[in-house]
């Protein structure tokens, strides 16, 4: 039971990563029809907008403190950042601490702007292309997006930690009335997996409640009629490609702590979501979040001691095994739409 | 009228035959002591490379460039090429032939296996299955197949191999992959003047499978059935329509290019007996699809080209440091010495992938038809003002 409870835990946070990710690529799809291969890399940069937010943060002066000497008996020269000058030796701390959080507000902007350059810049051109062509050229901008990265972050990974308030595990078994220690969780993948739902539900209440998001479905539905009404769909269209590169962008910021970011993991993260998508059913937003979560779930549970003793290998190829499977049965994926992407 | 072709097929592949045969006196443009001397391509590994790489890209084009079938996981059949060619040099000879036919045998058979799956779909569905199929088969061969695999480390012929045909032997070195008692690595060399050239054993082997992998492609486009593909790739609901069954003709089609990435999963093998699983990685399978983009989809001679630019930017801008870029530019007064170097320096060296995914992208944007395309429309600047690019059956796309 306890093992159980752990697998689909651990499943659930790979997993809220995985629908973040499909959902922003089933946003794009669904409203411009592009199958956007550039989506891995708007995950990297958003991890990339965290570390840069951080960086930004502890820019600091070097300054002679003379309480401090070092062996010699000479003052010691220390970092103060310059954020300790504007807000405040404490309050700046507590700053930096905070800066994943933090980095979401700057990441929004960042990343819509990003989202909105692309889709102007390059996206715009391909619309009356095949499907293989945007394929290739989103492909292509992943490729020089990374290698950007690379060259100014360098091929390491990151580290770039969660505020102290979280570090450290959660008893989860306890909580439930199980024996204690045997359902430990790290608090920042609460965290990140409460704030996937958080953003996730508001993407879809922005869909659903708002007039703009009204004529966004209407224009998903049926283009052509909306723009017959005079409504300039293009344009909410650009404004979703923006919203959808900030939702991957987001998924990146807050995935920092949980693995340090490198320039490819965009790439590896790149080739599971667009299983998910295919396996929810292109087009759908509900599956594909849906599909996220089953399939984070799935490869955690594969990767139990005992799955893997009974059917070595199996924790590898689960989640593509169970993409082949599902084509094959349901070919529309398991909540996709009649007639998208039936060629 | 020659060997089957009309007189342009003949003359293109004549053509490539001889570039092909002069290629290390060509390839080597640069005296050896000159400072140029880096952007010589002429030397055997780079060279056999070129082919390899070449076949590899002219299978993957029969799939794509005729049927727009775009898959995106050839890497593995390479793969699988590349362990059954290890294991023939390992078990039955060293000699290369057993193991070039078994290479190609293997990876057709893994073709077909999962061509009938991933064929029941198409489009983007198709990508994806292929893609999953291939990292299925990276991440068994990575982890659970070990024993047949070698894993991480990869598989490599060992001085204990059993080789049947030649016996054991446990004294010595081991045995280098050859071909009736050639080996790949003799190379016999010409020095005129300051030039020197290499002339490989293993680089004309690879060249005359290659030259054949050629000619057999330019059958394939010509065939009836190459037309078939063709017509599956303009309008496939038309040709169900019309009461025809256009499965087995794309899986065909599959397991023929399959066979050729197996083919070139041999020879490479043969070239440097060791295989990784690295090999059947999705990158791999996109650097395929990158080489047959940038040469010109659906035309002849296009992959064969992107695949040597592509293994030439490799090998050779990927060798461009900041040391050699400031020697280049140290006529210039130093600031605007730096200024260049600095400005120059991310596309090269370690950063030679943003100048490929830039070239890329352009490419995609301006150019559909790749580096063909762009001849042609060179060509016929050249040729003619203001006259339309000839319709060249050669080189025109599979559109």
């Amino acid at each position: 039971m306890d093992q159980i409870i752990l697998q689909i835990l651990n499943g659930l946070d790979k997993g809220s990563a995985y629908a973040l990710i499909a959902l922003g690529l089933t946003l794009i799809f669904g409203t411009l029809g592009v199958v956007n291969f550039a989506h891995g890399a708007l995950f990297m940069l958003g991890a990339f907008c965290a570390i840069t937010f951080s960086r930004i943060l502890s820019l600091s002066k070097v300054v002679v403190d003379e309480t401090q000497k070092d062996f010699l008996g000479n003052p010691l020269k220390v970092d103060v950042p310059y954020i300790y000058d504007w807000f405040g030796e404490s309050a700046g701390q507590v700053l930096i601490n905070w800066s994943v959080p933090l980095a979401i507000l700057f990441a929004i902007p960042v990343m819509i702007i990003i989202g909105v350059v692309m889709e102007r810049g390059l996206i715009k051109h391909f619309y009356k292309r095949p499907h293989a062509d945007q394929i290739l050229v989103t492909f292509g901008l992943a490729i020089v997006l990374q290698e950007i990265i690379k060259y100014y972050f360098g091929a390491n990974q990151i580290p770039n930690p969660a505020p102290e308030a979280f570090i450290g595990s959660f008893d989860f078994g306890a909580a439930i009335g199980l024996k204690a220690g045997t359902i430990i969780y790290p608090y920042w993948r609460i965290v990140y997996f409460c704030f996937a739902m958080l953003l996730i539900g508001s993407v879809f209440a922005f869909l659903q409640f708002t007039t703009f998001g009204m004529v966004v479905r209407a224009g998903m539905a049926d283009r052509e009629t909306v723009e017959l009404l005079g409504i300039n769909i293009d344009k909410r269209f650009t404004i979703m490609f923006g919203v959808a590169a900030a939702v991957a962008g987001l998924a990146g910021v807050m995935y920092t702590p949980i693995n340090p970011p490198n320039y490819h993991m965009g790439m590896d993260f790149l080739v599971i979501s667009f299983v998910v998508v295919v396996v929810g059913g292109m087009g759908s937003l509900p599956g594909a979040v849906a599909a996220g979560l089953l399939l984070g779930i799935l490869e955690s549970f594969a990767s139990m001691r005992q799955v893997i003793e009974a059917l070595p290998g199996i924790n590898q190829v689960v989640i593509y095994l169970a993409a082949i499977v599902i084509l094959l049965t349901r070919p529309r994926g398991l909540m996709g739409r009649k007639g998208v992407m039936e060629e | 009228m020659m060997l089957g072709l009309n007189r342009k097929d003949a003359s293109l592949l004549l053509i490539v035959a001889i570039l092909v045969a002069l290629a290390p006196i060509f390839l080597n443009p640069f005296p050896e002591q000159s400072g140029l001397a880096q952007f010589n391509a002429g030397y055997p590994d780079l060279m056999q490379r070129f082919v390899i790489f070449g076949i590899f890209a002219i299978g993957f084009n029969i799939l794509f460039g005729l049927t727009g079938y775009l898959s995106f996981g050839h890497a593995a059949f390479l793969g699988a090429g590349s362990y059954a060619g290890v294991w023939m040099l390992k078990l039955l000879t060293i000699n290369v032939i057993p193991a070039i036919i078994i290479s190609t045998a293997v990876a057709g058979i893994f073709a077909l296996i999962i061509g009938f799956i991933s064929l029941r779909r198409s489009g983007i569905y198709f990508s994806i299955l292929t893609l999953a199929f291939a990292q299925m088969s990276f991440a068994l061969a990575a982890s659970v197949l070990t024993p047949i695999t070698g894993g991480e480390t990869g598989l490599q012929t060992a001085l204990d191999d059993p080789r049947i045909l030649d016996g054991t032997n446990t004294t010595g070195n081991i045995p280098a992959p050859s071909i009736f008692g050639l080996q790949m690595g003799d190379s016999f060399q010409i020095s005129v003047g300051g030039w020197l050239w290499t002339f490989n054993v293993g680089y004309y082997l690879s060249a005359i499978v290659m030259l054949s992998a050629f000619y057999l492609a330019i059958r394939i486009f010509r065939s009836p059935f190459g037309i078939m593909l063709r017509a599956i790739k303009s309008n496939q609901q038309r040709l169900n329509y019309t009461g025809l069954n256009t499965k087995p003709y794309m899986l065909a089609c599959f397991v023929i290019s399959g066979m050729y990435a197996g083919l070139a999963g041999g020879l490479m093998v043969s070239m440097d007996p060791l295989a990784g699983a690295e090999r059947m990685q999705w990158t791999a399978s996109g650097e395929v699809v990158l080489m047959t983009i940038l040469g010109g989809v659906g035309t002849l001679i296009g992959p064969v080209l992107g695949a040597g630019l592509i293994k030439y930017f490799e090998n050779i801008f990927s060798k461009i440091n900041d040391n050699l870029l400031h020697k280049w530019f140290a006529f210039m007064p130093d600031g605007v010495e730096d200024f260049i170097v600095s400005i120059i320096y991310p596309f090269v060296g370690k950063g030679w992938h943003l100048t490929l995914g830039l070239i890329f992208m352009a490419v995609i944007i301006f150019l559909p038809g790749g580096l063909v395309e762009l001849g042609q429309k060179v060509a016929s600047i050249f040729k003619k003002k203001g006259s339309t690019p000839s319709n060249n059956p050669n080189t025109e796309p599979a559109e």
